[in-house]
């Protein structure tokens, strides 16, 4: 085959460079054009903090002020959300509409479009984590320190790569109509057991006994110990998040390799 | 010349289900072919091989030479699906300044628009376009990155008689651009007018490749169907007609000259009631073929 190329001019292809600005804005104006991804995922966490991390502030908690420490675990609450249900919910519905068929037919390399995705969803993320950390500020007068915000976000951000891979998981596994409620489902549950909504020490033994497995608790606690509250040490989480990490992504591989065999075998 | 697309040998099974059964083409640049056959026939199974999509069972597929799945192939391929989605939250102009981005001598937004015949919807949401604007987009999204070769799998499926005129004179604008094109369809008269070359496919096999002039003489043109009780086969001697069926007191044959049959017919006395000439449909001109074709 070689020899057969040798004769012909040498094919060039386009700038990866170019494709992944393009992607990435384009991804950019369909999130926010989705007021149901959009709004729901930068605003239900400044709602739910409202409701419940205001009333707090001035309390103690963890060692540190309540404010500071629940803004910690709805940051959490925030990106991990975001990440879960953007990429669920998202793959799910882009397998549904077959919008993967027409992609795959052009020079697109599979890694541009996936890191593109990832940008996207870091982007939001960051910028859900800012209207937080501002609401919080104004209306609960809750300021937590530059030093140990850039690293709280940070890690975050890092930290926030399991529920990427999770996100794939359940976007494979389900199909348009199930990923909504499978996400809600599995996450939901997860998220209060982990002390990301309700502090962990007001919830029965029980259940804490069994959250100090899930990997949105260890993702509580990196947040917790970045913003000085009484928490595992931060390696521990990055431990845990780092094993969640390759089990998620092992599964998602699993989920894209049963599908690519059915449709693109 | 060196084919621009070639398929070698190529079985494709689903399963049990086999689609293609060996099947050898080769495509030179700057052809116009259409691949027909009745659906089922293993048109898009061929085509989806021919872009990567799908791999061979045995045998390959090769563009430019290379693997179809290959970046340097496919950056000089463009490919209209048969149900492809496409996000509905973008404008037009912004998908088309996507999918460009994935080439690397993109045509011109305004020039892709012109092509398209979509100039006046560059900034309409994707989700808001008609059926048929929604198949211009695919087309505009094939051609946008100004490829050598496109793909266009039952591209005027769904279009209203209007559209698909314009749709085709689009399709014949880019083909005088010195473009390989390769289409599929089972609309026999969309081939005849369009392509220098058609393939027919049946039950995963090539069974004709030729000219539309050679593929029609193939494809008997017209159905012709009388009452005839007490007619035999006999009657029909040296007649040019194929496929003739004597059951339930009618006879039914498949004809290209049926002036001169019944003209024949009526020199032999043979008695004709109730007369019907129709133009035969694409499926019993299959049929025949297929029949030849096991012949």
């Amino acid at each position: 085959m070689t020899a057969a190329i040798a004769g012909r001019p040498q094919p060039v292809v386009a700038s990866r460079w170019r494709m992944l600005v393009q992607q990435t804005y384009t991804g950019l104006l369909s999130l926010i054009r989705i007021p149901a991804f959009s709004v729901t995922g930068v605003a239900l966490p400044v709602m739910f903090f409202a409701f419940f991390g205001l009333p707090n502030v001035g309390k103690h908690l963890g060692g540190i002020d309540a404010g500071q420490y629940m803004l910690a675990t709805y940051g959490a609450y925030a990106l991990s959300s975001m990440m879960l249900f953007n990429f669920g919910i998202g793959v799910a519905q882009e397998r549904g509409q077959k919008l993967d068929l027409l992609i795959r037919a052009t020079p697109l390399p599979a890694s541009i479009y996936l890191l593109a995705k990832l940008l996207v969803a870091m982007i939001f993320g960051l910028f859900a984590l800012a209207v937080l950390f501002l609401f919080g500020a104004i209306a609960g007068h809750i300021f937590i320190p530059a030093d140990r915000l850039i690293v709280m976000v940070a890690r975050l951000l890092l930290g926030a790569l399991p529920f990427v891979a999770m996100g794939f998981a359940i976007g494979y596994t389900f199909g348009p109509h199930a990923a909504p409620g499978a996400t809600n489902l599995i996450y939901l549950p997860m998220a209060f057991s982990s002390g990301l909504l309700a502090p962990v020490q007001f919830l029965p033994d029980v259940v804490r006994q069994v959250a100090v497995y899930l990997p949105t608790y260890h993702y509580g606690q990196l947040a917790l110990s970045s913003a000085g509250a009484r928490a595992e040490d931060w390696t521990t989480s990055c431990l845990w998040l780092a094993g969640y990490l390759l089990v998620f992504l092992a599964i998602a591989f699993r989920q894209y390799r049963r599908e690519e065999a059915r449709k693109y075998g | 010349m060196e084919p621009v697309v070639e398929l070698v040998g190529a079985h494709k099974s689903y399963g049990a289900n086999e689609a293609l059964r060996g099947v050898d083409l080769a495509i030179e640049p700057g052809r116009l072919v259409a691949i027909l056959g009745p659906n089922g026939a293993g048109k898009t199974t061929a085509i989806s091989l021919m872009v990567g999509l799908r791999k061979a069972t045995a045998g390959k597929a090769l563009l430019f030479g290379l693997d179809p799945a290959d970046r340097r192939a496919r950056s000089r391929v463009g490919v209209m699906l048969q149900e492809s989605g496409v996000p509905n939250t973008l404008k037009v102009k912004e998908l088309l300044g996507l999918f460009a981005s994935y080439y690397p001598r993109p045509l011109s937004l305004s020039r892709t628009l012109d092509l398209s015949d979509l100039a006046e919807k560059a900034d309409s949401s994707v989700g808001q376009l008609s059926g048929g604007q929604k198949q211009r987009l695919y087309f505009a999204l094939a051609v946008c990155g100004d490829p050598e070769v496109i793909f266009l799998d039952e591209p005027t499926v769904g279009m209203d008689v209007q559209y698909r005129r314009q749709f085709l004179d689009s399709i014949r604008q880019f083909a005088g651009a010195g473009k390989t094109i390769v289409l599929t369809t089972h609309y026999l008269d969309e081939a005849d007018e369009l392509a220098e070359r058609i393939v027919v496919i049946g039950h995963g096999h090539l069974i004709a490749d030729g000219t539309p002039r050679e593929i029609k003489s193939r494809v008997a043109g017209k159905k012709l169907s009388f009452a005839a009780g007490g007619v035999t086969a006999a009657a029909f001697d040296g007649l040019p007609v194929s496929n003739l069926d004597l059951s339930k007191g009618r006879a039914r044959m498949l004809s290209n000259a049926p002036e001169d049959v019944l003209r024949e017919l009526f020199r032999r006395k043979i008695p004709i009631a109730d007369l019907e000439v129709t133009g035969a449909d694409l499926e019993e001109a299959f049929i025949s073929i297929t029949k030849e074709d096991s012949r």
